[in-house]
């Protein structure tokens, strides 16, 4: 089955190998093998607690700060073995919105988009920062809404605005793969719909990945789904196809509502 | 209230015909219901007067204090005016008091133990605020913490008069100061020593408040530990530390008996940090009870009175900074 899928993908970015997860004695994730295509969006689904999140949070190597967490398999990124390369430079790569849009509140929208320059210490020409700045927040879409208020505090924001800005300071760094864990759960409606806008355009330049509970999102925006369950990760394939014809009797369960 | 009360009322009767509709256990329920709203009540008017008088006796506490030591304080007020702030002669034998030399001892001794203090009670704070959150190790270095900040004064006095005394006797020898041993500096190390619990625990709070999607975030964006502290955690708790340092500046300018047993008493604006000198609280200590004469007495109460003040001036500047610097305020 792997095969088939890998034939449909054009181009694979991050792939894990046999991933396993292990919160002390529980495994939260068991022996995970999935592809991500470059420039594409690919779901996670799966009812609460299935691991997804634990998953994604692989991804990045974000995990690996609680310590009660045991990683094991391979993860690569462009063939290069994730877990041999520092965190520091896999989370420049590789970057992540949460579930709550988290900007950082001391400081003002401009440092917020800056903020992975700014927390590393690099110093930058005023020029290139402003070109950095416009360009991010252009891409997140926030350009227009914030251009007169850069040096104000996000605080003001609502809750939509400052998840384009955690978008928009991820982007800052020009990553090759966005992690996204459930990035509209908070979030009203119409926030999530130009969010959902916002990715579909944004991946034509990143490589998107994205957890959610939301079936409806999985199926509007993503090209690729992936579905998880007790840990497990049961299937894999193109959206339309795992949403009209799954494989496993639990996807179907969790699509038609019986679980989840 | 009336209001409240009436709305009860109105709400029990509603209740009492229900329960008979409905064929339920006759008026029991509504009987009960009645009794333990009007105990509540009455609980409710008891609870409220007790809470209120609680806050009634601080303000009296407060204005007695300060009364007190204005009335009292009166004849040295006459007598110098606005001059004894900035009098540099304390003889009371001669009849003649300035308080300068005690306020300059007792803010050089606060500050220069803060000073001190904060790069311990910072790294404190952030080591079981960060790092050591939980386990063995942090439960040791916090049982030490809250050891230090239960030892008496006395305590710290004589420690200071062994251990700090002789050494900083040792450095004045070494670097040509007159070899007292006791004085500003030995002071501000004792009282140092003293406040680091005081800012350490307060810091050690704020920091752990700091929610952990800020840290993931920053970490998202490729910072390391060091940056996240520094970068975002402190930041984010700044208010916070502040709180912690000015708690920790009030304990200093007020603590009395190991500063007297360690500064020298000497009654003069010290020449440097090395010489004796004297603060408010000690110089009260030394002579409250040997003051003869009427305006030594009033002199010593003003300069408790100029003490009072600073200390609220110091607790109201580090509300001002916190309200300034608090990442919920608008800007």
């Amino acid at each position: 089955m792997e095969d088939t899928i890998l034939k449909t993908m054009q181009d694979v970015i991050l792939k894990t190998e046999d991933l396993s997860v292990w919160y002390g004695e529980t495994r939260a994730v068991k022996d995970v093998n999935v592809s991500f295509a470059k420039h594409k969006i690919s779901s996670i689904m799966g009812p609460s607690g299935c691991g997804k999140t634990t998953l994604l949070r692989c991804l990045n190597r974000i995990h690996e700060l609680n310590q009660a967490v045991k990683i094991t398999g391979r993860i690569t990124l462009n063939d290069e073995n994730l877990l041999d390369i520092d965190p520091i430079l896999v989370r420049r790569k590789v970057g992540m919105v949460f579930q709550r849009p988290n900007p950082f509140p001391t400081m003002n929208i401009y440092d917020n988009v800056m903020a992975g320059y700014k927390l590393n210490g690099f110093r930058l020409k005023r020029s290139r920062a402003d070109e950095i700045v416009e360009r991010s927040l252009a891409g997140a879409g926030l350009w227009k809404e914030v251009r007169d208020s850069l040096f104000k505090r996000g605080t003001f924001l609502s809750g939509g605005q400052q998840q384009r800005l955690c978008i928009a300071r991820t982007l800052a760094l020009e990553p090759e793969v966005l992690l996204l864990d459930e990035p509209t759960s908070a979030l009203d409606p119409h926030a999530m719909t130009k969010i959902e806008e916002l990715l579909v355009e944004l991946k034509k330049t990143v490589t998107i990945i994205i957890v959610t509970h939301n079936l409806g999102q999985a199926g509007r925006i993503s090209d690729y789904t992936s579905f998880m369950y007790l840990g497990e990760l049961l299937e894999t394939g193109p959206t339309e196809s795992v949403f009209t014809n799954p494989k496993h009797e639990e996807t179907e369960k969790y699509l038609t509502g019986r679980i989840g | 209230m009336a209001e409240f009360h009436s709305l009860n009322s109105a709400d029990a009767r509603p209740a009492e015909n229900k329960g008979g509709a409905e064929q339920a256990p006759p008026s029991f329920k509504a009987a009960r219901g009645r009794v333990g709203r009007t105990r509540g009540r009455i609980g409710e008017i008891l609870f409220k007067i007790l809470l209120t008088g609680g806050g009634f006796v601080v303000l009296v506490i407060v204005a007695g204090i300060l009364l007190s030591l204005i009335v009292n304080s009166v004849p040295s007020l006459a007598a110098f005016g606005p001059a004894f702030l900035a009098g540099t002669t304390w003889n009371p034998s001669g009849g003649e008091f300035g308080a300068l030399p005690f306020i300059v001892g007792t803010i050089l001794t606060a500050f220069l133990a803060l000073f001190f203090s904060l790069p311990f009670s910072l790294s404190l704070s952030v080591l079981l605020g960060e790092y050591f959150r939980k386990g063995p190790f942090a439960a040791l270095i916090r049982t030490m913490m809250e050891l230090l900040a239960g030892i008496p004064s006395v305590i710290y006095g004589l420690a200071g008069t062994f251990f700090i005394v002789p050494l900083i006797q040792a450095l004045e020898m070494g670097i040509g100061f007159v070899p007292y041993g006791v004085g500003i500096i030995s002071a501000s190390i004792v009282l140092a020593v003293m406040i680091i619990p005081y800012s350490a625990s307060l810091g050690k709070e704020v920091l752990e408040l700091v929610p952990e999607e800020l840290k993931e975030g920053a970490y998202s964006l490729g910072a390391t530990r060091t940056e996240v502290v520094t970068r975002i955690m402190v930041p984010y708790s700044f208010s916070g530390i502040i709180a912690g340092i000015t708690l920790a500046l009030g304990r200093a300018l007020g603590e009395t008996i190991a500063v007297t047993m360690l500064i020298g008493n000497m009654n003069a604006i010290p020449e440097n940090l090395f010489a004796p000198g004297q603060t408010i609280a000690s110089l009260i200590a030394n002579e409250f009870n040997e003051a003869g004469a009427d305006l030594h007495r009033a002199s010593l109460l003003e300069l408790g009175l100029i003490l009072f003040v600073i200390t609220a001036l110091i607790t109201i500047l580090g509300k001002y900074v916190i309200r300034k610097m608090s990442v919920g305020g608008s800007s």
